[in-house]
């Protein structure tokens, strides 16, 4: 595969006046104000899967991580680390798909690298992004921001990316009728902070499910969550995933999906304005933020009965047991 | 130390089962269920069906909870 | 199964409690045997919803939490072994041998592939003729049969690069030995569903007959548990001991035959070592003569070290029941499921990751 081939693609799918002429660096201005700057690197098995593809995820991932802040996703660079051997049709179909995904958030892609490693040494590939966006004046999200008495609120079913790549393990013999909920949550978030000032903290709960997120925003803003499982919108295909695997889908990764705490009496509001957009059409409220036990995440049976949710050590095993 | 979970069988073959669980499709070993028919619910542990749902047992079960679940309704 | 909701419906949980609060009076020690029991009963707060007369005791039913550390060393031992595949269930991967566990091993290199059925451990040995897997046989009868399958199947097919660790224990023996030692006193068993989908509730005949305690057989939906609770109780207030079968869906009198003779055909019984009950006699499942050429441990010599059990670990007397995790030293101090100090903590089945998520 070589460098022209592979600039062929990026040239072709993400053509951009930024990132044409292809410069070492690329330049833009950015309105004064506050930059949120990210980056993280996508290593998921296997690249393809339904709903999505390793190319979408970084898109996405990086979009909707400027996005938990606040801010407006604009530029993304894309940097792959590609194993000898690996066919370019299937790089093409990554390049494709994340020019997709950008083409949707409505970001440009105005930088990127690759580098070619021997046989065996990247798992067939591995994309790093990083990415700027803009935050307005005046918008203020951060995890250390929950109050008590803020709402908290998650934006759709949980469990479905996660469910998603384990059901492509040849191992477990187990075909899913779920998609990846792989999407850029930009939209949604700018329909939540447009109908209201009072979003605290939001987070996309990725890895670890959403027991790790509301965790991190419990342990960062020193609150206590209390959520309630007859509240949490799981789907049926993913309950019985996690029965015939025994997972708990409290720990399942979302790629598509954001978790928020709105002061109480905007809640319903933005709940609405969520319901309204692409990606938030079965977002629930399922709890709220509380004075009592700061850093600790409870959930509430149907039973009435209560216990704590933990962080998971590490990531969930199908057991027999 | 028996996690195992009921799933209905769509299609038999040979000692190979098509299982299904809320949409999600799986293969069990049907081996130790020899007079298991499409249609049936079975146990499924570690791959293998251990037990086919009695459904006489299944059903009287079925009224006598759902009675319960309904008294409290109308108390 | 949308009717199979009517197993977790908040109504009917109301109206069980309700009526085991109405019955109890006399306070009444229940055992269960059964990991999965365990599990349901802390996931579901089955004791919060209990009158005060009943306590809940989770005896050694994890097989993760019962296996003896020198079997830990002993599977470790084998991953390390060049060209094996340690092919496991995903339970055993984190618990903590004397010196690492299967995660370490295969952060170290060695080949450890989670299985969900012994059945994809020989599709890892056909697909790899030139490496030995060896699959790690744990659990109790509703498992045992399975993996008796397995090592029929591979012979069948002439797959002679498969090989089964069986650390697989009989369910009786460690009633009895729990009820033996008499260091608890316990009034009734909750016996496990699933393993007597296998074996037949008359295999629990001997808690009537020569312990004269009642027992419910039930499954693992929190309306199964309270309805075999309920049972006891009922049993326990007047009713005469009997062995009642409150899970007739899936259990009846005689069990699963063609899984009890697999495990007939494959599996002898032998004394095993129960970590927290020592060795018990006919406890445990070796393979037999025939099948030789699929025993690991047969088949490889190991450099197996002293087995040690870390300072300060209270599993064994967790595992008897007599002491509950937060009377262990260790407990959420020093031993938690992020840093485990032993199977208790690492299991999801086992007692103390159970208690650790109620606080």
């Amino acid at each position: 595969m070589s460098r022209e081939l592979i600039e062929g693609l990026f040239v072709r799918y993400f053509a951009n006046p930024v990132l044409l002429p292809l410069e070492d660096a690329s330049l833009f201005r950015v309105a004064q104000g506050r930059v949120a700057f990210t980056t993280d690197g996508y290593v998921v098995k296997p690249l393809f899967f339904p709903g999505g593809d390793i190319g979408r995820l970084s898109v996405c991932g990086t979009v909707n991580d400027l996005s938990m802040r606040g801010a407006q996703p604009l530029y993304l660079s894309a940097g792959f680390i590609i194993e000898e051997g690996f066919a370019l049709a299937d790089l093409e179909r990554v390049v494709a798909s994340m020019a997709e995904a950008a083409g949707e958030a409505g970001v440009s892609i105005v930088c990127g690298d690759t580098k070619v490693v021997e046989r065996r040494a990247a798992d067939g590939l591995y994309i790093t992004t990083a990415g700027v966006g803009l935050v307005p004046e005046g918008v203020n999200v951060s995890v250390q921001l929950a109050r008590p008495g803020d709402a908290v609120i998650v934006s759709g079913t949980l469990g479905d990316h996660g469910v998603t790549v384990l059901s492509q393990r040849q191992s477990l013999h187990f075909k899913s009728p779920l998609k990846s909920d792989a999407a850029p949550l930009n939209g949604l978030v700018r329909a939540m902070l447009d109908t209201s000032p009072e979003v605290h903290a939001m987070r996309d709960p990725t890895r670890g499910g959403i027991a790790t997120t509301l965790s991190e925003i419990a342990s960062a803003s020193s609150v206590g969550i209390e959520i309630e499982e007859g509240r949490m919108p799981v789907s049926e295909a993913v309950k019985g995933a996690c029965e015939m695997l025994g997972l708990d889908y409290l720990y399942l990764a979302n790629e598509g999906k954001l978790v928020a705490t709105v002061a109480g009496p905007d809640a319903e509001g933005v709940l609405e304005a969520m319901r309204g957009t692409a990606y938030g059409r079965d977002a629930a409220i399922i709890g709220f933020v509380t004075s009592d036990h700061p850093g600790i995440v409870t959930i509430r049976n149907p039973f009435g009965i209560k216990r704590i949710v933990e962080i998971l050590a590490s990531d969930q095993f199908p057991r027999i047991c | 130390m028996c996690l195992a979970v009921p799933a209905l069988i769509t299609k038999i073959d040979g000692t190979m089962a098509d299982a299904e669980l809320a949409g999600n499709m799986t293969t069990v070993n049907v081996l130790f269920t020899p007079n298991v028919q499409v249609g049936d619910y079975v146990i499924m542990h570690a791959g293998y069906a251990i037990s086919v749902m009695n459904s006489a047992e299944a059903e009287e079960t079925f009224e006598l909870l759902e009675e319960m679940a309904g008294l409290d309704a109308e108390e | 199964m949308q009717r199979s909701e009517v197993f977790r419906d908040p109504a009917v949980v109301e109206k069980l409690k309700r009526k085991i609060w109405a019955v109890s009076r006399k306070p009444v020690k229940i055992m269960e045997f059964c990991g999965t029991h365990t599990h349901a009963v802390h996931r579901f707060g089955i004791r919060q919803l209990l009158p005060p007369t009943i306590e809940m005791f989770s005896g050694p039913g994890c097989p993760v939490c019962v296996t003896d550390n020198s079997d830990i060393d002993h599977a470790i031992a084998l991953s390390r072994v060049p060209s094996v595949i340690v092919a496991t269930f995903g339970d055993l991967l984190k618990v903590p041998g004397t010196k690492g566990s299967l995660l370490v091993s295969k952060a170290e290199g060695a080949e450890v592939a989670v299985v969900y059925s012994p059945l994809d451990a020989l599709t890892l040995a056909a697909d790899n003729p030139s490496c030995r897997v060896v699959f790690l046989g744990i659990g109790f009868e509703t498992t045992a049969p399975a993996v008796a399958a397995s090592i029929v199947e591979a012979a069948e097919r002439g797959l002679h690069n498969y090989y089964v660790l069986s650390m697989h224990k009989l369910t009786p023996p460690a009633m009895r030995a729990i009820l033996d030692s008499r260091e608890l006193a316990l009034d009734a068993i909750l016996c496990p569903g699933h393993v007597s989908t296998v074996t037949g509730w008359k295999a629990w005949l001997f808690l009537r007959d020569f312990y004269g305690i009642p027992a419910a057989v039930a499954g693992f939906e929190p309306v199964d548990i309270l309805r075999g609770i309920a049972e006891i109780v009922r049993q326990c207030e007047g009713g005469v001991p009997e062995v009642a079968n409150a899970y007739p869906r899936s259990v009846t009198p005689e069990g699963n035959g063609p899984a009890k003779e697999m495990m007939e055909k494959v599996f002898e019984r032998g004394p095993a070592t129960w970590r927290g009950l020592g060795t018990i006699a006919a406890s445990g499942l070796a393979i037999r003569q025939e099948y030789a050429r699929f025993d690991a441990r047969r088949a490889f010599s190991v450099e197996v070290g002293e087995s040690a059990v870390p300072d300060g670990c209270h599993c064994g007397e967790v595992i008897r029941g007599v002491m509950k995790p937060s009377g262990c030293p260790l407990f959420k101090a020093v031993c938690t499921p992020a840093h485990p100090v032993g199977p208790c903590m690492v299991s999801s089945e086992g007692s103390c990751a159970a208690y650790y998520l109620y606080g």
